[in-house]
């Protein structure tokens, strides 16, 4: 079960570097090799997944924690991310700042127990404080019937 | 790239299919994105959470498909990308990237997409929104 206590845990404020070496390794795992990305010129449009490296070295950074999701229940149902304007481009430097709007709960036609929590990164430009993007994670921990 | 005269509602590019998946396609992935759940490698672990294999990420297929839709669309364009997860994936799936123009709106210039992954038995993996703004 995920922890009721989560919603409303803001992290700490993380600094994340855009790395022209991470966005081509990250084209070229997502079958997305074009110009645009092996020159930095823009992020893949799911590249801000890659703040797991920044939160892991910035303690207290990653609102998720709070979450407790088990990693064999858990799965990722829907993720959302919105730009305001292009995506990032190498040799930006972001701050960013995850925290966990809500738990909700649903049982299922197949009567599991889901409880979906929502998790909002918000990603502004260092120099600048420029909201630049936004991510909307939704994750999801399914209980069968009768075990919980 | 396509241009705004390309863009009719219910059209698309050609679909695009990768796979067979391998659990190289995964490790790949997870190295890349620095997501490390070991379900998607570690194979005692994903049989013991009920799993026949590890499953692919997620993040990995919608990847996929995201770059699908820059190709069409242009990387620089996008503006709101969302995600949704069917069903899983496993290694030895093939899957298959759709994508047709929903709506065009000629006053923002912008053009709304929607995604597809299916499978080798056709169902759907992953679904897509997409928005994209679309210069002169």
């Amino acid at each position: 079960m995920v922890a009721k206590s989560c919603v409303g845990v803001v992290g700490e404020p993380f600094e994340m570097h855009i790395e022209l070496g991470k966005i081509g390794e990250f084209a070229q795992a997502t079958h997305a090799v074009m110009d645009a990305y092996l020159q930095g010129a823009v992020v893949p449009p799911t590249f801000l997944t890659t703040d797991f490296f920044w939160k892991d070295r910035q303690p207290g950074s990653d609102a998720w924690e709070a979450v407790e999701m088990s990693e064999e229940r858990g799965m990722h149902a829907e993720q959302e991310y919105v730009f305001h304007g292009p995506p990032p481009k190498a040799g930006d430097v972001l701050i960013g700042t995850c925290r966990i709007d809500d738990v909700t709960e649903k049982i299922s036609r197949a009567g599991d127990r889901l409880e979906f929590v929502k998790m909002v990164t918000e990603y502004r430009d260092k120099e600048t404080g420029a909201l630049v993007a936004e991510s909307i994670l939704t994750g999801v921990e399914r209980w069968p019937a009768g075990e919980a | 790239m396509a241009t705004w005269n390309d863009l009719i509602e219910g059209q698309g590019p050609d679909p695009f299919t990768f796979g067979p998946l391998t659990r190289t396609d995964f490790v790949r992935y997870q190295g890349a994105s620095g997501d490390m759940n070991p379900v998607h490698h570690d194979e005692p672990f994903a049989t013991g959470a009920g799993y026949p294999a590890p499953l692919a990420v997620g993040m990995f297929v919608a990847g996929v498909m995201n770059g699908y839709a820059t190709r069409w669309l242009g990387p620089e364009n996008v503006r709101r990308t969302r995600m949704r997860w069917k069903k899983p994936a496993f290694p030895g799936y093939e899957l298959t990237v759709t994508g047709v123009v929903l709506a065009r709106d000629e006053a923002a210039r912008s053009v709304d997409v929607e995604l597809t992954v299916t499978d080798q038995d056709g169902d759907v993996s992953v679904q897509g929104w997409m928005t994209f703004v679309v210069p002169a």
